[in-house]
């Protein structure tokens, strides 16, 4: 499965979820949804998506989906720990495609050994799921959207060199407003 | 002497509604009041960074949380804070313990903290009052300063 064809899926199957995207993520999505509900987390600290995620499924009660990297999440592996102590309404997909994209492509520590499946699980996530192909995704998005508190879903993708660095669709004052907006309204 | 009563009394009273925490061995026993209190909700993140991190996205969802953490973890989290601070541009509230500071005064201490709190915190460009030994009016005033402040500030405690 590809990067865009793992997000189709997502945008077909969010509902009225906030999305928050992060790195290479970021340069795909406002190309598949660019509403106040999207959120490009950038300018970023580099693993605190699926942290930023939880704050805010918290505060708000409303669910989220923060898409994260594997180089992303392998810098913040304990916040797998805190989402499984923490029920709220959030989904964390996790993207891998065994690379630093965003620099170059580079591998990340583990690529393709790190069972990210059983990370989750061991962390206390009672439901996680795991896709490395686009039709058993679009397949499994139903049930991994109707379930009840923080989910965790696996999507093994290619990795692809020679991508750009990716810019977010608006500065993030502006976002933020959009976001708070939307909330209020 | 602060009684954690106390100390978590006027945190709720300056209308925090979280508290992101990884405790020190100076604030750990404020976790029964913590836990206890109605008007407060108890996040117990992993790491530091991770703290401010969850405190940001409160935000964005229109709470008012508190981190509360020991200087070893600030210094850890500096990527976390700047980019919530000088990117999002969020009102991160920070108290946070600065060990060994009373002994780093009187001079019988080797710990690296204290020496490097201060000028750590301005150099990200984050206010701060620093209390040398927490009384309950200092503390008292120092978190409604917290609170009544627009943009990030920290307290920090002398430990």
């Amino acid at each position: 499965m590809t990067h865009r064809e793992a997000l189709e899926v997502l945008a077909a199957h969010r509902g009225d979820r906030v999305v928050l995207t992060t790195m290479g993520s970021i340069e795909l999505w406002p190309a598949i949804s660019d509403t106040p509900l999207d959120f490009a987390y950038l300018p970023s600290s580099m693993g605190q998506g699926v942290s930023l995620g939880l704050g805010f499924a918290l505060a708000t009660g409303r669910g989220v989906v923060a898409v994260t990297g594997d180089g992303s999440l392998l810098m913040n592996l304990g916040c797998l720990v805190t989402v499984a102590n923490h029920p709220a309404p959030l989904t964390v997909l996790l993207i891998d495609n065994g690379l630093y994209e965003v620099t170059g492509g580079q591998d990340v520590a583990g690529a393709g050994r790190t069972d990210f499946g059983s990370l989750a699980r061991a962390a206390g996530i009672a439901r996680v799921y795991e896709f490395d192909d686009a039709e058993a995704w679009r397949r499994g998005a139903v049930e991994v959207f109707n379930g009840a508190g923080p989910a965790f879903v696996w999507l093994k993708v290619l990795g692809e060199h020679g991508k750009k660095t990716p810019t977010a669709p608006r500065p993030m004052a502006e976002q933020i407003r959009r976001l708070q907006s939307a909330l209020a309204g | 002497m602060l009684e954690p009563a106390a100390a978590v009394g006027h945190i709720a009273a300056a209308g925090f509604t979280h508290v992101v925490w990884i405790p020190d061995s100076a604030v750990g026993p404020w976790e029964p009041a913590l836990v206890s209190n109605p008007q407060l909700k108890l996040i117990r993140p992993c790491r530091e960074g991770e703290a401010i991190g969850i405190a940001a996205g409160l935000m964005l969802g229109m709470a008012r949380p508190l981190v509360v953490i020991q200087c070893t973890g600030l210094f850890e989290a500096g990527d976390s804070l700047r980019n919530v601070v000088h990117d999002l541009h969020l009102p991160l509230k920070l108290i946070v313990g600065v060990r060994s500071y009373a002994a780093h005064r009187a001079g019988k201490s080797v710990d690296s903290c204290p020496v490097y709190m201060e000028p750590v915190l301005t150099a990200w460009k984050v206010p701060y009052t620093l209390l040398a030994d927490s009384n309950v009016a200092g503390f008292a005033a120092g978190v409604r300063e917290l609170a009544g402040t627009a943009g990030a500030r920290a307290l920090l405690l002398g430990e």
